[in-house]
């Protein structure tokens, strides 16, 4: 299933309709989005994936209502948001500072919200403790903020977003300071407590595995755009756009020429001459010059008596237990990476050898 | 005993060098302890021994033992039977100027506050420039800066000459030799005192608190003294302090301004050391001003020690 057919059949709970955000005046104005179109559904976990200023964080904070846009229209629940301040808006943000106040403890924190919207106490005060068993942090209640550890703050700041039930959680890269391992954990936690929880988180990272792994959906934003929005899945075996796949994982890309187009497989000559059949997918270059991608793990030695894709010499072994990369340098001046398997007869596959590639047909993708 | 031996001769080398140490100490340390006696400790001294003297009939002091200063601050010795009746002449100036200093810690903490936010939410660059502007009226006397407060708000100043060519007003407000015009004066002078320190802790705000609070369901308002104030409390604390003390105080606004009709402590205890000619009076009213002071200031630490113990 795409992401396309996904969202045909849930209802959306945020829609953004053309939404531009410009910084600035005249000569300095900076685009930070660029007529943005996105729909995330309800109970998904939606990731906004991108390198640092290509607008991920100033799209979550126009939802979040911290921004106003300069044009285009922001709805929750079919309901339009666009104008109203943030403190109207059902919407809570996990603050990649975690922004937890200092002068209360962790309860107070966390029942921020509910005092704020004018909650009886003994209903504050059972949310409370709630979500403290939530995280797992019923120890900690009475605590200050600044005697928690990261991890622990993190849960605070999770807990507090969480406490007053929004429609929406929005995460500005909430575990970019915490370390590998804890990391790893967070992830997990997040994963498990959206499933539990059933609101719609929309998580903004720079981490592209972060975004594989915890995703139901991925936009990956380039320069205030969209450039895709699919399933990990989508996202990673069937990249769109060249940005796409070299931002997402390992990726060959080869130049070629489309020689004829047939449904949704093109037919392209590379520049050494050889000739593969590679899914068009949106890429609306049907013609002409175009790039060609395909994972390392999707192309193959060639066996004895097989006949190779691409003929290249080897420059480059490199051995990771799990698998071998060989770098291959081709005719054309092009290089490209094989992954195999566990470990290559080093004896036949040495620097300097000379040897044969297959390319998986159906894994072959034309890029915008 | 056998065993007890003689101190040796590095034990004696170190403990010499330990006693050098501390004598190199004490000089080194000399300079400051001299000022702080000569400027600090000796006028409260001399001030203190003066509280408890007579009066001399031309101003200064007999050496004559006497509590008759303290006495006369609550009593009025009565001339034919010598009973003492209770007398509030000076307790009401006390409460006056405690009053007027109230208002204008008050007053100066609505201005001060909302100017602090100002300059804290400007960019980093331009704030020097507004800190420049608030610290400017320092490099002037104060005594001139109040007479020209005086020629402000006089029946013929400026703001009276706005209002009534404005048609707002008929005949001039009389502001000048009033307690407003004190209120007015306190408010001027001491403003920076207020706003630096609260901008200096609304400097150091994480902005991002702000949003949360925002994000969390609260308005302005609630931002504002859920997150905003109790964050910048130790600002506000210190800048309170600040300008009550030196407005309790206060000498030249209230002789400027009130006309020196009405007094406050400054004037009351300038008076004692001129006109009325009783130094032992004047140093013990002064004494019980610090006493006043120093109440406030042990007030204040109490509170912040139970606040850091609650936190903790």
């Amino acid at each position: 299933m795409t992401g396309t057919e996904i969202a045909k059949e849930r209802k959306a709970a945020v829609s953004v309709r053309a939404l531009s955000k410009t910084f600035g005046q005249g000569d300095y104005a900076v685009t930070a989005l660029d007529s943005v179109e996105l729909d995330i559904l309800e109970n998904e976990f939606f990731t906004l994936l991108g390198p640092s200023g290509c607008g991920k964080t100033t799209l979550l904070r126009l939802i979040a209502g911290f921004e106003l846009p300069t044009e285009g229209s922001i709805s929750l629940q079919g309901e339009g948001i666009t104008d109203k301040p943030p403190h109207r808006r059902p919407v809570n943000t996990v603050f990649q500072s975690y922004a937890l106040f200092p002068h209360m403890t962790v309860a107070e924190n966390i029942g921020f919200g509910l005092r704020m919207l004018g909650k009886p106490t003994a209903e504050i005060k059972q949310t409370t403790e709630r979500m403290l068993a939530l995280v797992q942090l019923e120890a900690m209640a009475g605590r200050r903020t600044d005697q928690l550890s990261g991890g622990q703050q993190q849960r605070v700041a999770l807990a507090r977003a969480l406490a007053p039930a929004p429609k929406v959680l929005l995460l500005d890269e909430p575990l970019a300071a915490l370390d590998l391992k804890l990391r790893k954990n967070m992830q997990l936690e997040l994963k498990s407590l959206q499933a539990e929880t059933g609101i719609t988180f929309v998580f903004v990272t720079h981490d592209q595995e972060e975004a594989l792994t915890m995703s139901d959906r991925i936009a990956v934003m380039k320069s205030g755009k969209i450039l895709q929005i699919g399933t990990p899945r989508d996202i990673y075996d069937r990249p769109t756009h060249r940005f796409v796949a070299d931002f997402i994982g390992d990726i060959n890309i080869l130049e070629g020429t489309v020689e004829r187009t047939d449904g949704y497989l093109a037919t392209v000559r590379l520049r050494d001459g050889s000739m593969v059949s590679a899914h068009l997918g949106t890429a609306s270059a049907r013609s002409g010059n175009v790039s060609v991608a395909i994972r390392p793990e999707n192309v193959r030695l060639a066996g004895a008596g097989e006949t190779p894709t691409l003929t290249g010499v080897v420059e480059n072994i490199v051995y990771f237990g799990a698998a071998t990369n060989l770098h291959l340098r081709l005719g054309t001046g092009e290089e490209i990476v094989i992954r195999n398997p566990g470990a290559v007869d080093e004896g036949k596959y040495q620097p300097g050898a000379t040897i044969g590639a297959i390319m998986q047909p159906d894994l072959i993708r034309v890029l915008e | 005993m056998s065993d007890r031996q003689p101190p040796s001769a590095l034990a004696t080398a170190i403990a010499n060098n330990r006693r050098s140490e501390r004598a190199t100490r004490a000089w080194l340390l000399a300079p400051a302890l001299t000022i702080i006696l000569a400027i600090s400790i000796l006028p409260l001294g001399i001030t203190i021994v003066y509280s408890f003297l007579t009066p001399g009939t031309y101003g200064g002091v007999t050496w004559e033992f006497s509590t008759d200063s303290y006495v006369q601050f609550l009593f009025q010795r009565d001339i034919f039977d010598d009973t003492l009746v209770f007398n509030s002449a000076y307790v009401s100036i006390f409460l006056r100027s405690i009053g007027l200093a109230l208002g204008a810690t008050i007053g100066a903490l609505i201005l001060g506050f909302p100017t602090a936010y100002f300059i804290a939410s400007k960019p980093r660059e331009q704030r020097n420039i507004w800190l420049f502007l608030i610290t400017l009226p320092f490099w002037t006397n104060l005594l001139i800066r109040t007479y020209a407060m005086l020629l402000i708000i006089r029946d013929e100043g400026i703001i009276n000459i706005m209002l009534m060519k404005a048609g707002i007003i008929s005949s001039p407000l009389t502001i000048l030799y009033t307690d407003t015009a004190v209120f007015i004066g306190l408010i001027y002078s001491f403003l920076p005192f207020m706003v630096l320190p609260i901008y200096a802790s609304l400097e150091k705000l994480d902005f991002s608190l702000v949003e949360a609070g925002y994000d969390l369901y609260a308005n302005r308002l609630k931002v504002l003294f859920h997150v905003i104030v109790p964050l910048a409390k130790p600002g506000i604390v210190a800048g309170c302090i600040l300008v009550f003390i030196p407005a309790l105080g206060a000498y030249i606004t209230p002789e400027l301004l009130g006309g020196g009709k009405k007094l406050m402590i400054g004037n009351m205890i300038a008076m004692q050391f001129g006109a009325s000619r009783n130094w032992p009076f004047g140093s013990a009213a002064a004494l019980i001003l610090m006493a006043l002071v120093i109440v406030v200031l042990l007030v204040n630490a109490l509170a912040a020690r139970r606040g850091a113990s609650n936190n903790g």
